[in-house]
């Protein structure tokens, strides 16, 4: 298909570089260089979309982010995005777009019956109809989001990989328009860090939609090379350009995406797709522009409606007429420039149509010079044409009453650009915090003071002409280095100096004089991806929503992907002015982030897979692996939780590690428990006050197991330390909360008793620690450890020495958390392989059976041994546990006050006790909740919950610990489990301890 | 010896085998695990004379005092950590260097309040190096890593990605180079960090094995 409205020559195109397109199944060609959008009104394509609501006929209104109707779906597949703005889309050849929101097709669309049906979807339909019955709203939701318009989520994950990076910068300039150019210039000079974000390919802003301008008297186009030559060449300024700002946060916190290959065509595979930037600028200078208003008057929406400097860009940057015939629809002087360069490029512009009664300025006035019908006091009261704008009526504006007379005339069109003036993008500025207030003169929102250290600059500031422009980012860069601490610019540099020509004078209407009574003769769109009329937000009003947060809310104006760009202002005046108020005591919605729609991936960057999670492993991982075993969770940790022998199940493998571990031999990795290395002369003092129970007699190399509580009195941790020296003692902790609990000593080290002197340092990671359990551990390590002394006399049960175990140095506590003889070895993490392996082989002999954590839950409640977590919950005393025996009486500790509660001394607290069901083949489920009467249906008293319970082998029956109301002093009875399937197991409380009470087979 | 040929660095099971970046491309990052630091966690009395004394009298020089400061000799260098805490280490050290290292401290300061804690097995080293590095480390560390702002011979506590880690940026390396930094981090985490950085690495080209 021929371009047929690309210009002959001009623009900023690569004419070489001719890319193929697909859009909506037909094939098109562009230019690199180009936008989707630019390419498509080359080809002269208007029509892009269907409006959300009234599914009636859009075409591209901007050249922008501001873009309302281009919302397009882009790729296939997995890859495939909606909602993507066809203004910047950078073409590449073989890009596939489609269309959004009409079916069966865009040109024929069923949904278009809206439309038709307008009048019974006013705004707050929904509210209004799917209000009852409440219940119904999933089954009402269904169907309206298949009816309601955007694009289709992709399906499958996304096969793309993204980026994060944190930033840092003295200045971080947000535009790259001649505002932030000449702000990255003034800075940068300073030696100010400077990070330059411009979300477009190129740098320039508005310049580049400009045609003849000059800066320091050369053309624009010299100007901006050689400010992105300047720049490059200043080490510590970064210009990114395809990178948007689109959120500020507190502290000068400001998030950024960098589109990184996204307009390539070939997608080099090392690259990211986009970047997530998490920057912290010292100071922020935000250059970020201005967005054109539309005009608000009946039928303003058709395709080949757009905004005017829209239409001047698509001239000056892609040379592409917009259209044949065109009429400009302006209230400012600025609409004239659109309508001269529209001229220059051959386009027949038909009229100016002028809200004001006596156009000035010096575009009108060079309008009138080349001879331009200018129809001054005029207003554009309706358009028709269905899939492409084919005639405005025009009417003049009967200064007294403010409408419009009859139509004076009907003008043939093919483009209708509309200025409705300008509105400065505050949108970082208001999410920064910073206040904006109204500018009479400019008819339009500008930054009040800044909240945070932001300087303000150019168009976005309020300033439209050029030089002010360029003064005021001069000014900013310079004065954002300056408070960012740099030197005073050596260079002294003057701001450079251009014509100064803004878009004023004006004269305001917020919504068109029209011929007709107020919602009649056309829909008057404000919010043109929301579909939301003036009517729309009158109705609103006449129905009590007077703040203009609920008018946005009812009428949802502003609240497409789009944000309202392009509405906000238009609604709030003419809320305002339906309201007999002034804009300021209106006031604005709140902007928030992001600017434009940014893709989930930039969140996720690299933490998914492998990487979502860091996955601990101990050095003996390897060797678990390759034995096959299934591994367990343990806070980031993977454990070993069973070693299945083919065609096991795990109740099989579980049961053949418990019996080997009471019965011969067993062999865990254990390295996992926390380990605390602490030193000093207080550390025995130290742990009398963290632990229970009394350290001060503990003798170097003997072990004792401690109950840590917190303040409010409750279990929090658990384990055994050692003395290993006069000042040196080894702390063990669970697992989990290894971290946890050296924060807490520390802690108490640092703000509680700053005078101990005593010293924690974690040593979880300095050991490999592996547990043989059983009757032939002790033989076992006599042979690997031939020069240490396992007698009872010279190593007894809570004892710890030093020795070597197959050749490598360690540490060897005999203590036990099975019931069995059992030892616990402590060598160089990087031994650890080793010393397992030196284990295996020689015990072999013993049948030596690694074991997971799993047998060990089992062993350790055969034993009535409890798990901090599991039995507790942290609401568990060491009285509730049964464990008044290690609570000393004596000195004080951490909890010790709170024990004393009253509500700690009731009879009826939660006791632990041990359960055995009335069938031994009965495993209850942990978690099951205890009645003593079961009653027809929930709910009932219940008395308790299983907190552990599993099949143990050693004794061939099923056994459960259980926290119970009173449960100490009801052992011997009954108690009911009633389970989720109807079924009641019953029970008997009996002593925790199932095994071994006597403690025999600790000893030889 | 048993333990010298069964010692397992915590990298060891990856078998990191020296490679370049492929397809003929500049490596702009290099990656190498560096085995065996002998690293001594010291505590002590910050503000006690005859503490830095004494430890200057055993090390030959004087412990750092400034934040994120560092101070060596040929054989040793301390790395300020916290107020009171310092990492003595020795990053070629080999297994041994550890425990010499902590005895003989323990030996310098008997008498006075103070810890020493062989942490040499409890810590992996990961050297990368590169003009990309400060890039690489930027993605998921929060400090920053301009040159005004992180110079030669500095370290941090910090994170990387979700990884607790100390980072040492070497004194060892000249400016032509780009610089290197020596990223400490927890035994167990050392593969999720190793394939951290090698992801975040992969667009600027990854070389494994030190230049």
């Amino acid at each position: 298909m021929t371009q047929s409205f690309r210009l002959p020559e001009g623009g900023l195109i690569d004419r070489d570089r001719r890319l193929g397109f697909r859009f909506d199944g037909r094939d098109y060609m562009g230019y690199a260089g180009d936008t989707l959008a630019a390419a498509l009104l080359a080809n002269g394509v208007h029509l892009v979309g269907r409006s959300f609501k009234y599914h009636r006929t859009r075409g591209i209104l901007s050249a922008g982010a501001e873009e309302p109707n281009a919302l397009i779906q882009l790729g296939e597949g997995a890859r495939s995005e909606p909602n993507l703005r066809a203004t910047q889309i950078e073409l590449i050849d073989g890009l596939e777009a489609r269309s959004q929101n009409r079916w069966p097709s865009l040109s024929f669309d069923i949904g278009a019956f809206n439309n038709a049906l307008s009048r019974v979807l006013p705004s707050g339909f929904y509210y209004k109809t799917f209000m009852w019955p409440a219940s119904f709203w999933m089954k009402y939701e269904y169907v309206i989001r298949h009816a309601a318009g955007l694009g289709e989520a992709p399906r499958g994950r996304d096969p793309d990989h993204y980026d994060k990076t944190f930033a840092h910068c003295d200045v971080l300039v947000v535009g790259g328009g001649p505002a932030g150019l000449a702000a990255a210039l003034a800075a940068g000079r300073a030696g100010a860090r400077v990070i330059l974000a411009e979300q477009d390919s190129d740098l320039g802003g508005s310049l580049l939609g400009t045609n003849g301008t000059t800066i320091d008297g050369q053309p624009a186009a010299q100007w901006i090379a050689a400010a992105r030559a300047e720049l490059a060449a200043m080490d510590q300024v970064t210009v990114l350009t395809r990178t948007l700002a689109y959120g500020y946060f507190d502290h000068n916190f400001i998030a950024m995406v960098e589109r990184v290959t996204d307009h390539l065509g070939e997608k080099p595979g090392h690259l990211p797709r986009q970047r997530l930037w998490k920057l912290r600028a010292k100071q922020v200078v935000l250059a970020t522009g201005a967005i054109e208003r539309p005009l608000v008057f009946a039928d303003n929406d058709r395709p080949g409606i757009m905004l005017a400097d829209a239409c001047r860009t698509y001239v000056n940057r892609y040379a592409v007429r917009s259209g044949n015939k065109a009429v400009v629809f302006t209230n400012n002087d600025g609409g004239y420039t659109a309508a001269l360069d529209m001229a220059a490029a051959g386009v027949n512009v038909r009229a100016v149509v002028d809200l004001r009664a006596n156009p000035e300025g010096p575009a009108t006035e060079r309008a009138e010079a080349q001879g331009l019908h200018i129809m001054p006091g005029s207003a554009v009261v309706g358009t028709s044409g269905e899939k492409r704008v084919k005639q405005v009526r025009v009417g003049r504006v009967d200064p007294g009453s403010g409408r419009a007379l009859a139509v004076s005339e009907t003008l043939d069109c093919d483009i209708l650009a509309m200025s409705g003036g300008w509105s400065p993008a505050l949108h970082l500025f208001s999410q920064s915090r910073g206040k904006v207030v109204f500018d009479e003169a400019l008819g339009a929102f500008v930054p009040g003071d800044p909240a945070q250290g932001a300087h303000s600059a150019g168009a976005c500031n309020g300033a439209f002409g050029l030089a002010d422009c360029l003064a005021q980012g001069h000014a900013a860069g310079r004065d954002a280095a300056k408070d960012a601490g740099c030197k005073p610019g050596r260079d002294g540099a003057r701001a450079p100096e251009a014509e100064n020509h803004g878009f004023l004078p004006a004269q305001w209407a917020w919504e068109v004089p029209s011929d007709k009574p107020p919602g009649r003769g056309g829909k008057a769109f404000v919010d043109f991806q929301n579909d939301v009329t003036a009517n729309d937000l009158r109705l609103a009003l006449r129905e009590g929503y007077h703040s203009i947060e609920h008018v946005k809310r009812y009428t949802t104006t502003g609240m497409g992907t789009d944000q309202g760009k392009t509405s906000n202002v238009n609604a709030i005046g003419i809320v305002a002015k339906t309201m007999g108020r002034e804009i300021p005591e209106v006031g604005v919605t709140t902007f928030r982030p992001p600017y434009t729609p940014v893709t989930f991936g930039i969140f996720a960057g690299r933490d998914v897979d492998g990487l979502l999670d860091p996955v601990r492993k101990t050095p003996i991982h390897s060797w678990h692996e390759q034995a096959g075993a299934a591994f367990e969770d343990v806070g980031q940790w993977k454990r070993p939780w069973y070693f299945p022998k083919p065609g096991e199940t795990m109740h099989q493998a579980v049961n053949r590690e418990v019996k080997a571990a009471r019965d011969s031999l067993g062999i865990m990795d254990a390295t996992t428990l926390g380990k605390i290395d602490i030193q000093g002369k207080d550390t025995a003092e130290f742990l009398n006050r963290v632990y229970t129970n009394a350290w001060s007699k503990l003798a170097v190399g003997r072990c004792r197991y401690g109950l840590m509580l917190n303040e409010a009195g409750m279990v929090i941790d658990d384990g055994v330390t050692a003395r290993l020296g006069e000042n040196h003692y080894l702390m063990t902790t669970t697992t989990g909360n290894a971290a946890p609990v050296l924060a807490q000593l520390e802690e108490f080290l640092q703000t509680e008793w700053p005078d101990m002197e005593v010293f924690v340092t974690s040593v979880t990671e300095q050991f490999a620690t592996v547990t043989i359990a059983g009757p032939n551990a002790k033989p076992l390590l006599r042979e690997l450890a031939a020069d240490l002394d396992l007698s009872t006399e010279a190593l007894p049960h809570m004892a710890i020495a030093p020795g070597r175990v197959a050749g490598i140095d360690a540490r060897i506590a005999r203590i036990s958390f099975t019931g069995e003889m059992s030892y616990e070895i402590n060598v160089p993490a990087s031994c650890g392989l080793a010393l397992w392996h030196a284990l295996m082989t020689a015990g072999a002999k013993y049948d030596i059976t690694p074991y997971g954590t799993e047998a060990m839950h089992v062993l350790r409640a055969e034993k009535g041994f409890i798990i901090v977590g599991q039995e507790t919950d942290g609401s568990v005393t060491p009285i509730d546990l049964g464990m008044d025996w290690i609570v000393s009486k004596k000195k004080d500790f951490i909890g010790k006050r709170a024990l004393s509660r009253p509500d700690m001394l009731k009879p009826d607290r939660k006791q632990l006790v041990g359960l055995l069901s009335e069938n031994p083949e009965e495993v209850l489920p942990e978690g099951a909740q205890l009645v003593e009467r079961v009653l027809p249906k929930p709910p009932m008293p219940m008395i308790g919950h299983v907190s552990s319970s599993y099949h143990s082998p050693n004794l061939g029956r099923s056994i459960a610990l259980a926290m119970i109301k009173g449960g100490q002093a009801r052992m011997g009875q009954t108690v009911l489990a009633p389970l989720a399937d109807g079924t009641t197991v019953t029970c008997k409380v009996v002593s925790p301890v199932f095994l071994d009470p006597e403690g025999t087979r600790l000893n030889d | 010896m048993i333990e010298s040929y069964l010692r397992q660095s915590p990298l060891a099971h990856l078998a990191l085998a020296a490679h370049g970046p492929g397809s003929g491309k500049p490596a702009g990052v290099h990656m190498a695990e560096r085995p065996f630091p002998g690293l001594v966690n010291l505590r002590g009395p910050g503000d006690n004379a005859n503490f830095h004394g004494a430890f200057k009298a055993a090390a030959g020089y004087d412990l750092p005092v400034e934040a994120g400061a560092t101070a060596g000799s040929a054989n040793t260098t301390a790395l300020w950590l916290g107020p009171g805490e310092w990492l003595i280490l020795d990053a070629r050290g080999g297994p041994k260097s550890g425990p010499r290292i902590a005895e003989s401290l323990r030996a310098a300061l008997a008498g006075i309040s103070a810890a020493v804690t062989d942490i040499s097995e409890s810590r992996a080293c990961i050297r990368i190096s590169g003009a990309k590095a400060r890039a690489v480390l930027q993605k998921g560390c929060p400090l920053d890593f301009h040159p005004r702002h992180f110079a030669q011979g500095q370290c941090a506590q910090s994170v990387l990605a979700r990884a607790a880690i100390l980072l040492h940026m070497t004194p060892d390396e000249t400016a032509a180079d780009g610089p290197a930094f020596d990223v400490y981090v927890a035994r167990s985490f050392a593969e999720y960090t190793w394939r951290w950085l090698e992801d975040a690495a992969r667009e600027f080209g990854v070389a494994r094995g030190e230049r």
